[in-house]
């Protein structure tokens, strides 16, 4: 890889993220994870590998879950984009109350790309099966937990949201 | 130490971690989200050789690029001073020093530092690295053991043995193992290997330093030791130690690879001295495994004897350790290869012989179950051949061999509680062994295996007279409880923990508790996340800590009611004279009777443990492995081999530790289960190729750990001995429910498919040679016919 410095122009765009909106300068080649984390200091967003093979950055643009250190900041120009910081209204959203009350945390550095990547996989599939869910999370890295717990928080989450709680 | 409190208050009970939230929310701090104003980033020039006299670094390039404000290179005053978690093994310097002789003027590792940079940020950092100019004279790379043992002109490191790159060999003997060897009934022998493996934390390596303007020194790191950091900048940097400050933020995974003081930090903190700007040093994830400290790779002899009835009579290990280029913890690992196969079964005769040996590779380390995990493999794949042998069901084999509660080993571990006989029987009932193992069908399989671990280190790694752990505690009239201790939180629950230890005695709720443990200026001295001694040592002092201030409390409501101190009982928020439940206050009316004309409360605890342990100076090495009490654990696998493919796959895990209360089951099992997770991918699928120096594939898409569809349910059975001296009857959970899984699935491959795997990890083309050697392989003809 080879760095130009500053050399390369900064273009001005807006970003609408966790439904505000957000000015800033980026280069062409900067990621949506450059932008969450330094330009706009929204560090719930953690970089683990800056090789997509962790999912500790996973936010959800247009509500898919993407991950953040592969994806152009250019790109998400006039999207939607959530991070953990915009999932959490007046109360905390279900998955996040789960991960903690079944141990779905512990280090908690890869916790909330799986909330990211929980929430839009339970957006889809309201009643997914243990297998599914793994399936599902299978692009998030944790080595604290051996993902049994992840997958009875999201389980949890699944089941209180079927349930109205 | 014993708990009074007959039914407790919190303790025993599940609580999710007292800084769950902050996790699932994204409000908490770890150490890359910390900015400073005014802050740097810096960036380190990594070696391109494995071994080689750095002549000259010409930084005057680097220097004149705009947006660098320092550079520095070996040259630096403080950058050559020595440093290492061990006292004894100090072998690392920040940076090589141009031209100088030995090993002070030497890279050691393909990765090794050269030199490094300060700038405004990452691009003019990383631009500038290439303006360096370096000139290298190579040298012969040590890269395999065999060679490292051989006498050398030019060792890697200033203190070897006897001209060759052994930095340091063990040998201990107990008993007679010849006698024992030459009458045994049976003896099982075999030649094991271990690849290197690494921790795989998902939070890479970092480290702030702010060199400010009192010439105070301040370092924020990602450390599971904070206390060691501390005690190594303060010679590197010479420095005092009270004009140095250490904070640990939360902290994103350690398993023994944040337990070294590390070059990067020492590094971070000369760039700042030098500019007097803060500088943040982040590694990217190849650097992370370039600094790795991971498990050692390691060759195993190890023979079993036992007598006519089965008894186990002797253990003759054998083990050459590839240490990389560093000391590291490797003198410990180097006796914890031997004497952590002291448990849990009774071993009358004891030989060993261990070396570490330096090569130019990436350092090795501490990580989880350090230094027992490739024996512990090597002993109970043997244990389950002589239990065959035997002609005896393995789990009765291990069962009539156990140690008992209450006694000491021959090497002089005092063994205290011993859930062991416990776990074996329940995992045998849950997993319904009796039905299975030698029962099922070519291709399943079952396989058993224990584990013994060290519950802290009972001696010090710099020799005073300080405790192990100190807790301060402070409770005003806003009724909550301050929490000072730098016992160090790293995912594994130790704030949770400590936050237990103070509530229970009170009679009071979590929500009461804040815990500040990451703070060296604030908190009293603790030794922090290694050797599993956190809860034992920490947890034992917060538990007396919290002790003194109910006494204060209680004389406080005896004073109020006019009933004698000894009848209080505290719970629920309230203080309640148990002769006559009637008399009754809030926990604030009591706290505002102790705080009147007294103001706030506060209480000290420590621990130390208790002298004497072990056959003081009674052979060298006598300290190593002894600890205040001792984990025990059975685990049970069930595997599929698939037949034409000889892929495994771990079906289930019955896995029983006895953790001798569990203060928090929920935290308890989420260490087993990240334990078996974390050993399931050493026995199948991690590994640390090396090509010509290089290691090959520093990132998760090579280094493969299991990934949530490869993790088998895991039924964990939590065995509670009830420790004598642990707090609250607790020992540790989060090292040695590592060990066993790692034999039970080789054992069980063994019972599936008939093959013994001596060599890790066990992928599909390594078992399928070894059964297509063993004739175990139906229906598949040899390797050219395949390929037709």
């Amino acid at each position: 890889m080879s760095y130009t410095g500053d050399a390369m122009t900064r273009k001005l765009v807006t970003f609408k993220i966790n439904g505000s909106s957000y000015e800033t300068a980026v280069r062409e080649y900067d990621v949506l994870l450059d932008v969450v984390r330094e330009n706009l200091n929204l560090t719930g967003t953690k970089r683990g590998c800056d090789f997509g093979t962790c999912g500790c950055c996973t936010v959800l643009v247009d509500g898919r879950a993407r991950l953040s250190c592969l994806t152009l900041a250019l790109e998400c120009v006039g999207k939607e984009i959530t991070t953990i910081e915009g999932l959490k209204t007046d109360v905390l959203h279900p998955l996040q109350q789960t991960f903690a009350d079944a141990g779905g945390s512990q280090c908690g550095f890869c916790t909330q790309g799986f909330i990211m990547t929980a929430k839009a996989f339970l957006d889809e599939h309201a009643n997914p099966s243990r297998e599914e869910i793994e399936e599902a999370i299978s692009g998030n890295m944790c080595r604290c937990t051996g993902y049994i717990k992840i997958v009875d928080a999201i389980e949890m989450a699944a089941n209180d949201k079927r349930n109205g709680c | 130490m014993k708990s009074s409190t007959k039914s407790s208050n919190v303790v025993g009970k599940r609580f999710p971690l007292v800084d769950a939230l902050k996790k699932t929310t994204g409000e908490g701090v770890y150490t890359d989200d910390i900015k400073l104003p005014g802050m740097l980033v810096g960036k380190i020039l990594r070696a391109s050789m494995s071994h080689a006299r750095v002549k000259k670094v010409d930084v005057s390039k680097a220097l004149e690029l705009p947006g660098v404000h320092a550079v520095i290179t070996g040259d630096e005053p403080g950058a050559q001073n020595k440093f290492g978690v061990l006292p004894i093994s100090k072998d690392e310097i920040s940076l090589p020093k141009p031209g100088a002789p030995g090993r002070d003027g030497k890279v050691l590792y393909a990765g090794d530092c050269v030199a490094a940079i300060a700038a405004d940020n990452e691009e003019i950092a990383l631009q500038a690295l290439q303006l360096i100019d370096v000139d290298y004279e190579p040298l012969e790379p040590i890269l395999r053991v065999e060679k490292g043992i051989e006498p050398t002109d030019e060792p890697i490191q200033e203190r070897t043995q006897d001209g060759t790159n052994i930095q340091k060999s063990v040998e201990q003997h107990h008993g007679d193992v010849d006698a024992a060897l030459s009458s045994a009934d049976h003896v099982a022998t075999g030649d094991f290997e271990f690849v290197g493996v690494n921790h795989g934390f998902t939070e890479p390596i970092v480290a702030i330093a702010h060199y400010d303007a009192d010439d105070r020194l301040t370092v924020w790191s990602a450390q599971q030791v904070p206390h060691y950091l501390h005690r190594a900048l303060t010679e590197v940097m010479e420095m005092a130690m009270h004009r140095i400050r250490v904070i640990r933020p939360m902290v994103g995974g350690g398993f023994g690879g944040k337990s070294d003081p590390f070059p990067h930090e020492m590094i971070a903190s000369l760039l700042s001295r030098k500019c007097r700007r803060p500088v943040k040093i982040l590694f990217d994830r190849e650097e992370v495994f370039l600094n790795n400290h991971g498990r050692h790779p390691t060759r195993t002899h190890l023979s079993v004897a036992t007598d006519a009835h089965g008894k186990l009579t002797a253990l003759d290990l054998d083990a050459t350790i590839d240490g990389g280029a560093w000391g590291s913890f490797g003198v410990v690992t180097t006796y914890y290869n031997g004497v952590l196969s002291m448990g849990p079964y009774h071993i009358p005769n004891f030989r060993y012989a261990g070396r570490r040996v330096y090569t130019n590779k990436a350092p090795c380390g501490a990580m989880r179950g350090h230094g027992a995990v490739n024996t512990r493999y090597a002993f109970e794949v043997l244990m389950d051949q002589l239990a065959e042998e035997h002609k005896t069901n393995p789990c009765e084999f291990r069962l009539a061999n156990l140690l008992p509660a209450n006694t000491e080993t021959v090497n002089g571990f005092r063994i205290t509680s011993n859930g062991t006989k416990e776990c074996i029987e329940r995992a045998r009932k849950r997993s319904d062994w009796d039905s299975k193992h030698g029962k099922l069908p070519f291709g399943e399989g079952i396989g058993i295996a224990c584990g013994f671990y060290i519950s802290g280190s009972a001696h010090r790694i710099h020799f005073n007279e300080l405790p192990h752990s100190t807790v301060h505690l402070k409770i005003d009239m806003d009724g909550g409880i301050t929490v000072h201790s730098m016992a160090a939180e790293i995912g594994q629950g130790s704030d949770t923990m400590l936050a237990q230890c103070v509530a229970e005695p009170l009679g009071i709720g979590l929500d009461r508790i804040r815990i500040f443990s990451g703070d060296s200026d604030t908190a009293p001295i603790d030794l922090g996340s290694y050797s599993s001694r956190v809860t034992f040592m920490a947890g034992n002092a917060a538990a007396e800590a919290a002790r003194k201030i109910r006494q204060k409390l209680v004389d406080a409501a005896a004073r109020k009611t006019g009933c004698p101190a000894q009848g209080f009982v505290l719970q629920e928020e309230r203080v309640i004279y148990s002769p006559d439940p009637s008399v009754s206050l809030t926990f604030d009316e009591m706290l505002q009777e102790a705080l009147a004309k007294n103001g706030a409360l506060i209480a000290k605890g420590t621990y130390q443990s208790p002298p004497p342990i072990g056959k003081r100076d009674a052979f060298k090495g006598w300290r190593a492995g002894l600890s205040p009490t001792y984990s025990f654990q059975a685990y049970i696998a069930q595997v599929s081999v698939d037949p034409e493919t000889f892929e495994t796959r771990v079906k289930k895990v019955w896995a029983a530790h006895d953790c001798g209360r569990a203060l928090n089951p929920l935290a308890v099992e989420g260490q087993i289960e990240g334990c078996v997770h974390m050993g399931l991918g050493q026995v199948l699928c991690e590994e640390m190729p090396y090509l010509k120096g290089a290691l090959q594939g520093p990132n998760f898409l090579d280094y493969r750990t299991l990934t949530p569809m490869q993790m088998p349910e895991v039924d964990v059975i939590i065995v509670e001995s009830h420790d004598p001296e642990g707090p609250y009857g607790a020992k540790e959970a989060g090292e040695g429910p590592l060990l066993p899984i790692l034999p039970a699935v080789a054992n069980a491959v063994y019972d599936a498919v008939g093959v013994r795997m001596t060599s890790l990890p066990i992928t599909p083309d390594k078992l399928w040679k070894a059964a297509q050697r063993q004739g175990v392989a139906p229906g598949l003809g040899s390797p050219a016919e395949i390929h037709v």
